[in-house]
């Protein structure tokens, strides 16, 4: 085993290992989105999260424009506090509406965001003032039970 | 009679003792070797032709049967996990559980439990027989230090072998399962790629089962030039030490992936 | 250096030439088993000494002592006037490429050739280039007659070739002393009669001290100019070849006229032969 081709092989055994890690960053992992700028954040209170989790994603007419980064409980109002960052390059107006919904029936929930007419713009940090819980089956189901109740009471 | 059984008993307690004390001994001794061969590690580099032919003793010829591993271990996987997956309507989502498996946890414990039996016995198996052939006296006495010449090249030829054939099998495991999913099974090859895409995490799941490989190749390449340089150096003294190699190298591989597996997926479905 | 006047064991005070190796009152052991007591001895400069006496009494110890491979409980250990143990890293490492060894069957590097074994110390301790490197492993290999073998893998040498290759490796830095482990240890007729002639014309030739550890008293009285025996670690009879032929000592008588039981028993120790047989009373 000479120099030349002990040299070929070892570079070769690394180039097709940096190969494979590259392999895994870009076509199986997400590397490409994080590779731009990072964005900035935006914040919602919601009464109830419902199955929200972290790096939910956040979409826009469906369009995925950011992460869930973190969820908070405030202490005073006793509300889920959300942070989200959003790529750059999307702006929402200040009255846009923050809603928590599920995709399909049972699949996984995320944020949907609606702008409104409004002129002004979110700016890093900026407070999402209208928001729309998520929905709690256990309380969907009760709500449902109880409507039949006071029908069938009421006839 | 009460004397015999506390002689006895006097016996067990001693023996337990002098293991305890040996082992804690040998763990010492192994820091401290640890510490010797990072400290003798800027001369392997600057003799870096002989990292870079423990590279390819460790690594390049490991690549068979990392590769053909995590190709099976990939078909498999898609195989198994489209059979539950399916009973949930949820065969699309085949891709983010292989991906998933191969390149948080697989990759790196079942590379490394292969990397472990083949390059970390060979290692262990090549020192102890310097060591019994009194090579690396030779080289003591030529005024060579076999720590910066023997010990430093294969390990870090170890670390840096190990998160490059983790990758791979993760890289062919992912692959296997495609050719099984998406050519054998017929799922769409759009859903395939697309929610594995949207699920795996660079910096959550890459990065980490990247780091993971990287400690594991430490953990495995440490033990394997320690049982070398310690072997007895006679032939059961080299064919024991090879052993202890691969138990204690697999054994640590499961436990530092408990630990950190605990560290870096513990925020993941809050 | 001839052996026609009989002389008692050179002392540094006298004439005698430059003292390159010395030994005085040493003592070494394990934890309580003790392997040399006692041990004193002096090696001129330019002379072939060898150390002799039966298997596992600590003359292979010796030669770890003289090389800084072990430290002595008690005692000196003096090479080229320095004591070996108080020296420091550097210092020791320093000393050892002045000295070449010559290791029990050889100890080669198993994974380079002939040549690479010879130049490895060139490689490793000088900036020569390669043209001289190579000039100098030539002529280390023709010394000891392989130059022709020098592309051949150490896997492929038979157990004589392999010495004569350690042989020439030890030699690669003009060392000033060179240790002998046991060098005629397996080796056929042929074989043992070139590595005593190199050890012997080797040493005359660069002007080398050797100290040769060996059991073969055939051989060694042919080369050497002193010999020292050693038994249960400690120095039981010395003197030229000559003076050891023509020795009344029983335990050198023992060992030169190779008898079975003398000062070294042949029996293990064990109780008496009868009462062992009639056990069952």
């Amino acid at each position: 085993m000479n120099r030349a081709t002990l040299d070929l092989w070892v570079g070769l055994f690394v180039t097709i290992g940096i190969g494979a890690i590259l392999f895994l960053a870009l076509k199986v992992g997400n590397l490409t989105t994080v590779g731009s700028p990072p964005g900035y954040r935006l914040v919602a209170d919601f009464d109830n999260i419902g199955g929200l989790k972290l790096r939910a994603p956040v979409k826009a007419a469906g369009v995925v424009v950011g992460r869930v980064e973190a969820i908070k409980l405030d202490h005073q109002t006793y509300q889920a506090v959300v942070w989200m960052r959003i790529d750059r390059g999307y702006e929402f107006t200040a009255d846009t509406i923050a809603s928590i919904l599920t995709s399909g029936l049972l699949g996984e929930v995320y944020i949907g965001l609606d702008s409104g007419g409004d002129a002004k713009m979110l700016a890093d940090g900026g407070k999402i003032a209208k928001t729309q819980s998520g929905i709690v089956l256990e309380k969907l189901i009760g709500q449902f039970l109880l409507n039949k109740a006071s029908e069938g009471g009421g006839k | 009679m009460p004397s015999a059984l506390a002689a006895g008993v006097g016996q067990f307690l001693r023996r337990v003792g002098t293991g305890t004390v040996s082992v804690v001994a040998r763990l010492g001794f192994a820091v401290r070797f640890f510490v010797a061969v990072l400290a003798h590690s800027p001369g392997a580099f600057r003799r870096i032709h002989l990292t870079l032919r423990e590279i390819y003793f460790s690594g390049a010829l490991s690549l068979v049967i990392i590769l053909v591993s995590g190709l099976f271990v990939g078909m498999v996987l898609a195989l198994q996990g489209y059979d539950v997956l399916q009973r949930y309507g949820a065969d699309e989502s085949l891709g983010v559980l292989v991906a998933l498996s191969l390149v948080r946890e697989l990759g790196p414990v079942v590379a490394g439990l292969l990397f472990a039996s083949r390059a970390g016995s060979a290692i262990t198996a090549e020192i102890g027989l310097m060591k019994a052939t009194e090579q690396l006296s030779a080289m003591e006495m030529m005024a060579v230090d076999p720590l910066a010449r023997v010990v430093a090249p294969r390990f870090w030829g170890g670390v840096v072998s190990m998160p490059l054939l983790a990758a791979l099998f993760s890289t062919l495991g992912i692959f296997g399962a495609y050719l099984v999913g998406v050519r054998l099974i017929d799922i769409d090859a759009g859903a395939f790629w697309g929610n594995m895409q949207a699920a795996v995490d660079f910096r959550q799941d890459v990065v980490n089962g990247i780091i993971k490989s990287v400690v594991f190749g430490c953990a495995v390449s440490l033990i394997a030039v320690f049982e070398g340089y310690d072997a007895n150096p006679t032939a059961e003294g080299v064919s024991s030490a090879t052993t202890r190699t691969v138990v204690e190298s697999s054994l640590a591989i499961l436990a530092l992936d408990f630990v950190l597996t605990v560290f870096m997926f513990r925020g993941v479905g809050v | 250096m001839s052996n026609a006047a009989p002389q008692t064991a050179p002392t540094r005070a006298t004439s005698a030439p430059e003292i390159a190796v010395e030994l005085a009152d040493v003592t070494f052991g394990y934890d309580r088993r003790v392997i040399l007591q006692g041990i004193t001895m002096a090696i001129p400069k330019g002379k072939v000494v060898a150390i002799m006496g039966g298997s596992g009494c600590g003359k292979t110890t010796i030669l770890r002592l003289i090389g800084g491979q072990l430290k002595p409980r008690s005692g000196r250990v003096m090479v080229a006037g320095q004591s070996v143990p108080d020296l420091d890293r550097e210092a020791l490492f320093e000393m050892r490429r002045r000295i070449g060894m010559l290791f029990q069957f050889g100890a080669l590097f198993t994974d380079m050739t002939v040549y690479e074994n010879v130049a490895f110390a060139m490689r490793e301790h000088t900036d020569l280039p390669e043209e001289l490197v190579r000039d100098l492993v030539l002529m280390k290999l023709h010394a000891v007659g392989l130059r022709g073998a020098a592309q051949l893998m150490t896997a492929e040498l038979s157990g004589g070739m392999a010495r004569r290759v350690a042989l020439a490796r030890a030699i690669a830095l003009d060392p000033m002393l060179v240790l002998y482990d046991e060098p005629f240890a397996g080796l056929d007729p042929i074989s043992l009669g070139v590595v005593g002639q190199l050890i012997r014309r080797l040493n005359d030739a660069l002007g080398i001290t050797s100290v040769v550890v060996t059991h073969d008293v055939y051989e060694s009285l042919k080369i050497v100019d002193y010999l020292y025996f050693v038994s249960e670690g400690r120095i039981v009879a010395q003197g030229t070849p000559d003076e050891v032929r023509a020795s009344g000592g029983a335990y050198v008588r023992q060992f030169v006229d190779g008898e079975p039981d003398g000062p070294v028993p042949f029996h293990y120790p064990a109780q008496p032969y009868r009462d062992a047989l009639l056990v069952h009373a």
